[in-house]
């Protein structure tokens, strides 16, 4: 293997440019990480140069080992976007509609301790109950 | 979000955020967006389990952390409407929640 190869380094380095730029960058806006369309633009660039760079090389079976990595980087993001982000828990056991909300008693960002009694005492008509992941 | 607050407020009912982040990390997501609305803070996943939203090992370094899920509840204390995300990256719409506090006698 060369780095005169520069199809396949330049396509390996794409998929790897791709894959975290989708997390770091593009994922911060809906028209970008629902359907990761410049994403998937990158690594489709990314392996027609892989493509590229193994016919370009005499020897095929290092360079077909990089182009794998780089097809195999593009097949990972495909599964975590489509398949992993749905994997979810089944959460059988939450409230349906109809049934009580349970109560709890959690601190508010002043370190109150506040329940769900309280709240919902303390609208009008009712709450709406935010539960995200956190870790912003 | 905070767009949607006084709406919220107009249909009198009031938004929670609930998460695994501590106090001082929500205040600072808080100062950070310009959110006024309520944010509570569940480090040992208490209320998370109550509700059986835990997502084992899927927050940073493994943590448990809620999977994403809004819970319309009246003044008695019932749900009135659910929504558990089955996409992480397709969150509810404010606007899907408003039309249902709306409908809050």
């Amino acid at each position: 293997m060369h780095l005169r190869n520069w199809p396949l380094w330049g396509g390996l380095l794409l998929a790897v440019v791709a894959f975290f730029s989708y997390f770091i960058v593009f994922s911060r806006w809906v028209i970008t990480r629902d359907v990761p369309w410049v994403t998937y633009l990158l690594f489709i660039v990314a392996t027609v140069l892989l493509i590229a760079g193994v016919r370009h090389a005499e020897r095929k079976l290092g360079v077909s080992i990089v182009a794998f990595v780089g097809i195999a980087i593009f097949a990972v993001f495909v599964f975590a976007v489509t398949v992993g982000t749905k994997m979810l828990p089944a959460s059988h056991g939450a409230p349906r509609v109809g049934q009580k909300a349970p109560e709890f008693a959690l601190h508010d960002t002043a370190n109150r301790v506040v329940t769900l009694s309280a709240l919902e005492q303390s609208a009008p008509k009712g709450v709406l109950l935010i539960f995200y992941r956190g870790y912003w | 979000m905070e767009d949607n607050l006084k709406s919220f407020e107009a249909a009198g009912v009031r938004p929670v955020a609930i998460s695994v982040d501590e106090p001082s990390v929500s205040a600072n997501l808080c100062s950070k967006a310009n959110y006024t609305f309520t944010f509570l803070s569940d480090p040992d996943t208490v209320a998370i389990k109550r509700y059986d939203l835990l997502h084992k090992g899927a927050g940073e370094n493994g943590h448990d952390i809620a999977r994403p899920a809004e819970f319309l509840v009246d003044r008695s204390g019932t749900v009135r409407w659910v929504n558990l995300a089955e996409d992480l990256r397709v969150r509810a719409r404010a606007e899907q929640m408003l039309a249902e506090a709306k409908k809050l006698q």
